[in-house]
């Protein structure tokens, strides 16, 4: 594998565009969108577009790759910085892993930005924040700008700019609606969630720096990939296994895994669109892609290996349990998704990059897929909910005068209604087919049902565990039997049995805007195994990575692994009918399987009580700390007693015994009256230091006199 | 020498050509004063640039010299000695720079006596500039004490409740370390006949290899150095008068105290402490090492604990200027640079910060963080603003802070003076803790629901004077993020020609 250095043939001098094309839609509308009353087609339409230019040049760049057979090209934008042996450039770099990121993170992106058009125009209405419209797609294509720089970055520090400009990017959208809930209720509590994931990010973030400062001392003082992949070959072990673990801490921030993967239920305060792309599909799996992009470092030392694998194998298996006792839609997507990243990371630990981004592809398009048919179904139960509030008023205007009617819906009745929560569904298979369909193919991709493209991922996963680590490999296949289980138990809460309340029963599906990307995902989740199928001469996407990554194992279906998942997942699916189809949940029941489990559905419910974990472990003897150190260390230790007390005070004394004779009181003292409305106590105090100051300041002097004067003297 | 124009007095100089003009004006002519005095910064800033497009950035020594005698007394050659080289003609830009914008910020915040403000705004400016050129120790000296004065006035006057407190504190902190620094520039000067620092620098070597001034000595005269500079940084634990200042000093105060008179501090570590004594320097880095390490954890840590917004940023100043000092004694191209760098971007972000909390200030008359809340709703520019502001100083990649703080933390990191990367490593922890501090205050401030203050007041977005003065500082948030290879480049020939002659 040669690095062509920079090269003028093919697309390649289109490569920055790639971040351009992204910031100029994201300039064009921060600049005219709310100057020149831009509609929100216009300005959804520019972003769109601007993702759009993305996804072409990645379609062009991976064109003019193939034609120079995978070999890596790097475009040179500009220099960024040089000091010392540090050397920086704004460089490209267009290998096959690389290229194979910005196609699914430019093609999906595109995908959900046109999506968000639909969505995002009912959203800011029901929020009754209709100009905030444009802001969303400003961040959006902000995001897409810093994903794509991670992905292009020849170096690790500018993949460090994209890694922290996409955690940025989260917090902006995360907090998007900032003075509010999910609800839509006035309150900190979707700040808070911004918040959380970005300072959960910053502690993965603190170990890619330490790992990157290793790499520089340690490999050849550079942070350049090729140079410090060869750098490494020859380096001590103890060195890289330091850098590896290092690397996983920021993993394990930006991936979402055990034990930083805790902001991410929190995002899905953040629209659904961005749920969907940053959440789910794109910005999350960037640990996957770090773990790949430093495999030269991985491969040389198993033991590390072996860590990121368990971590992530542990966490497909903690999230699974946790999301079969989620009532919010969301939020059951949610952990599946840190599971499934538990999945690639456990794949990529293992050494089976190109299982892991298998997986990460496909989990891209199905994924992508459920979250935006959440958001439909979502949006569908808002408007049924209006529907049925619309209706109420008129009965209520006849019997009464409608006081309330100004006031936005979230004020409505004690309890703000929740239009995410499972248990105000039913039945929706008849009030939004299509969606249904799209959420149903989403569903049997994600638990692994022959032939959707989940189905062809995982089971490479597993076979790759099942020869290399065997405790993996159980740990994953219970993960997908649980999988299966909660996406059961999803389909028929969701869509079967009756509609449990008012607005599900008058939910209106969502417009073509929304619904036919929901279909082109759709497609991708159906037939994206297509990409790797494990047949001899069908092995594409490990040819393709096999450019980047060095020779893969390339293995055939084992027919064994396939049978048992799909055995077990058709059983988990099978239970939760039992539990959940057969005999649908009434309004206001509690889940079923809550008398059956007891305690540990408990658990499962409360998530493990791993937030209120760290809370109390983290969080609070925090906050004690730094109150500590402000306010007895910093302020009445070192302010008030040893410099004011100690030290002003004995100087004071001084100066008031040496120099009394001299100072002149009166005009002082009118000086200070004239200036000072202080407290009682402080005024008593001060005027010893002001009286102090031009005696002290005299003082100085004389003192630095006598000194130079003694030292002259008796040198 | 040969005579040329003396571009660095006309410099440091030009804002007394202001001062005079006001003078002549009545107190009653606010928008008079106010204009003279905005026309006299903006000229000096002109001159600066002007001095810059003069400045060859390849040269690592002192240009545009000028260089007179001036007291010859007893044998003591003291020299009228201006001039700039890589280490200190971006801080003097960055001083021309905030001193405009710190007189257009106060154009309605200053109503009471705006001639004497105005005066003493640009009288500060003289003794800044004077401080970042002045390349005799007496000379130095004089400026160093004179930019205390208007300081202390502009505390004292203009100040908050606490002011006087706040300006005596203030200057008597900054004296009592200056004391130290005398008696030991007195003790140099008579040790090698001279107070210029380049002569100095020639004769040293020789006394230290000939043991007259011994190993000891060195050190002595280090720490008598550092006294005054650790004070100014401030070092933790001399940070104690920081916060008093910062809380009871006007805006424009705030501003220029964060912004420039805190790197006095640092940039005489940098001009005088690491060169003059070398072994010392060396000897001493894992001891500062140390120091601002506690400092960048500490700083953190307290400003997280605050109430007060001034408070808050004055905490983190701790923080920021720990990093600064950690670069600096990591004596390798990387820190040194880094902290540089970072000595800028410090009067950049933490400048913006404290202008922007004025703006706030003048609008609710309050500092209290808890009678806020979602602004960004209600003045979506001010928020926007301030959101860069706030992730520029807490270092995200792409804007400036980034920049030095990794520098910084890389340097420290495989320093061979400090031969230890757990400094750096447990410093690295501040950029977690950074994150937590200023979200905190971001997030209090303008997310969430709208708070107590927006009952009372009637919150106007910024307007156009407002937005002109902090957008060069948002400009340069960004150059310095995406584009810093200029700055790097015109400190680096400096750098590397102060780091050669260590004996490391």
């Amino acid at each position: 594998m040669h690095l062509s250095e920079i090269t003028s043939s093919g697309f390649f001098f289109l490569a920055p565009w790639l971040v351009f094309a992204p910031l100029a839609g994201l300039l064009i509308n921060m600049i005219f969108a709310n100057r020149f009353k831009f509609s929100e087609n216009l300005i959804g339409g520019i972003a769109s577009a601007a993702s759009g230019v993305a996804f072409i040049v990645s379609i062009l760049l991976t064109y003019s790759l193939s034609l120079q057979h995978g070999e890596a090209a790097r475009w040179r934008l500009a220099e960024w910085f040089s000091i010392g042996s540090l050397s920086l450039d704004w460089t490209f770099r267009m290998d096959t892993l690389s290229t194979t990121m910005m196609l699914v993170v430019s093609g999906v992106g595109t995908l959900i930005h046109i999506y968000a058009i639909g969505y995002m125009r009912e959203d800011v209405r029901f929020k009754h924040e209709e100009g905030r419209f444009a802001r969303f797609f400003i961040f959006l294509n902000l995001f897409l700008a810093s994903m794509l720089v991670l992905v292009s970055g020849d170096s690790y520090l500018m993949l460090f700019v994209g890694w922290e400009g996409v955690g940025f990017c989260s917090f902006l959208l995360i907090g998007f609606w900032f003075e509010m809930d999910t609800l839509g209720r006035s309150s900190w509590a979707n700040s808070n969630a911004a918040k959380k994931a970005f300072i959960a990010n910053r502690v993965g973030d603190f170990g890619f720096l330490i790992a990157s400062f290793l790499i520089f001392w340690n490999l050849g003082q550079s942070l350049q990939f090729d140079q410090v992949f060869e750098a490494a070959k020859n380096a001590p072990p103890g060195v890289i296994v330091a850098i590896t673990l290092f690397l996983l801490l920021g993993v394990a921030g930006k991936s979402a895994q055990i034990p930083l993967y805790i902001w991410l239920p929190d995002a899905m305060a953040g629209p659904t669109p961005v749920s969907a792309l940053m959440h789910a599909a794109t910005m999350v799996t960037a640990g996957v892609y770090l773990v790949t992009r430093s495999a030269p470092f991985y491969n040389l030392v198993p033991d590390a290996q072996y860590i990121v694998a368990m971590v992530g194998a542990i966490t497909a298996l903690f999230a699974a349990t946790i999301a079969v006792g989620q009532y919010d839609i969301k939020k059951v997507l949610a952990y599946s998704t840190i599971s499934q990243l538990g999945f690639m990371v456990a794949a990529v630990g293992m050494g089976a990059y190109v299982a892991g981004f298998f997986h990460l592809i496909a989990h891209a398009f199905f994924k992508a897929l459920l979250f935006l048919s959440a958001g439909s179904i979502i949006l569908g139960i808002e408007r049924g909910h209006h529907h049925a509030e619309h209706a109420e008023h008129a009965d209520k205007s006849k019997s009464k005068k409608g006081k309330k009617e100004e006031h936005g819906h979230a004020e409505h009745g004690e309890e703000a209604f929740d239009p995410g929560d499972m248990r105000n569904m039913g039945g929706m298979r008849k009030t939004m087919p299509v969606t249904f369909w799209m959420y149903l193919i989403g569903a049997l991709a994600l638990s692994g049902i022959f032939p959707f493209a989940g189905f062809w991922s995982k089971d490479e996963i597993l076979l790759d565990a099942k020869l290399h680590y065997p405790a993996a490999y159980w740990l994953l296949t219970i993960a997908a039997f649980f999988t299966a289980f909660y996406m059961g138990r999803q389909i028929w809460m969701v869509f079967f049995g009756e509609a449990r309340t008012a607005p599900a029963k008058h939910a209106q599906e969502s417009p073509k805007v929304m619904t036919l990307p929901l279909v082109a995902l759709a497609i991708l989740s159906v037939g994206g195994g297509a990409l790797n199928f494990p047949f001899e001469g069908f092995h594409n996407l490990g040819h393709w990575l096999e450019h980047t990554l060095g020779e893969v194992e390339s293995m055939p279906l084992n027919l064994q692994v396939a049978g048992v998942s799909t055995l077990l997942a058709l059983i988990a699916i099978g239970i939760s009918w039992l539990i959940y189809g057969r005999k649908p949940l009434q309004n206001g029941e509690p889940d079923p399987l809550k008398k059956a489990l007891g305690f540990i559905y408990t658990g499962m419910e409360n998530k493990w009580f791993v937030d209120e974990g760290y809370a109390a472990l983290v969080i609070k003897p925090f906050d004690k700390l730094s109150q500590f150190l402000a306010d007895v260390v910093d302020w009445r230790f070192w302010h008030d007693f040893v410099h004011e007390r100690l030290i002003a005070g004995t100087y004071n004394w001084i100066s008031a015994i040496a120099l009394d004779k001299y100072s002149d009181k009166q005009g002082i003292d009118a000086f200070a009256n004239g200036l000072a409305t202080v407290s009682q106590r402080l005024s008593a105090g001060m005027r010893k230091i002001q009286n102090g100051f031009v005696r002290s300041y005299a003082l100085s002097i004389l003192l630095g006199v006598v000194l130079i004067l003694s030292y002259l003297i008796f040198k | 020498m040969e005579f040329h124009f003396p571009l660095l007095t006309l410099l440091t100089f030009f804002p007394v050509v202001g001062v005079l003009v006001i003078l002549f004006l009545k107190s009653e002519q606010k928008n008079a004063i106010r204009w003279v005095a905005l026309t006299t910064a903006l000229i000096t800033f002109g001159i600066s640039l002007w001095a810059f497009s003069l400045f060859r950035s390849a040269n690592p020594d002192l240009q545009l010299a000028e260089k007179y005698n001036w007291i010859r007394v007893a044998g003591w050659n003291i020299y009228y000695y201006l001039a700039v080289d890589g280490l200190s003609v971006l801080l003097v830009l960055l001083t021309t720079l905030l001193s405009a914008i710190a007189i257009l910020c106060t154009w309605t915040a200053v109503e009471d006596r705006v001639k004497d403000f105005m005066i003493f705004s640009l009288l500060l400016e003289v003794g800044m500039n004077g401080v970042f050129l002045a390349q005799d120790l007496f000379l130095f000296y004089i400026f160093w004490e004179f930019s205390l004065v208007p300081m202390y006035f502009l505390i004292g006057i203009w100040g908050g409740p606490r002011r006087v407190y706040a300006a005596v504190k203030f200057f008597l902190y900054t004296m009592a370390g200056s004391i130290l620094m005398l008696v030991a520039i007195l003790y140099l000067a008579i040790q090698t006949n001279t107070f210029s620092v380049p002569d100095m620098l020639s004769v040293l070597p020789g006394l230290y290899a000939a043991g007259t001034i011994s190993a000891g000595a060195q050190m002595l005269l280090f720490v008598a150095f550092a006294a005054a500079f650790a004070i100014k940084v401030p070092m933790w634990p001399l940070h104690s008068w920081l916060p008093d200042a910062h809380v009871e000093a006007p805006t424009a105060g705030s501003v220029i105290l964060a912004g420039v008179l805190l790197k006095m501090g640092t940039y005489g570590f940098l001009r005088f402490n690491i060169p003059l004594f070398p072994n010392a320097a060396i000897q001493a880095a894992p001891w500062i090492a140390a120091l601002g390490t506690i400092g960048i954890i500490y700083g953190a840590a307290v400003s997280y604990a605050q109430q007060d917004i001034k408070k808050l940023v004055a905490y983190s100043s701790v923080s920021h200027l720990g990093f600064v000092m950690l670069g600096l004694f990591a004596l390798n191209p990387e820190g040194v640079a880094g902290a540089i760098i970072q000595m800028v971007n410090h009067g950049i972000s933490t400048g913006a910060l404290f202008l922007l909390l004025g703006m706030i200030y003048e609008r609710t008359h309050t500092r209290d963080i808890n009678v806020y809340g979602g602004l960004w709703k209600i003045m979506p520019v001010y928020g926007s603003i301030m959101m860069i502001a706030s992730f520029s100083s807490m270092g995200l990649p792409g804007l400036n802070g980034f920049i030095g703080e990794f520098t910084i933390l890389l340097g420290a990191f495989g320093s061979k003076a400090i031969s230890n990367p757990w400094f750096a490593g447990i410093s690295a922890i501040g950029v977690i803790m950074a994150a937590i501090y200023i979200l905190y205050l971001f997030q209090k401030m303008f997310l969430g629901p709208a708070g107590e203050v927006t009952h009372h007041h009637e919150l106007k977005d910024l307007n156009w004077r407002e937005i002109v003065t902090m957008i060069p500082l948002v400009v340069l948030m960004f150059w310095i993020g995406l584009y810093p290879a200029p700055f790097f480049n015109i400190l680096a020939p400096a750098v590397e020609k102060l780091l050669s002659a260590l004996p490391l």
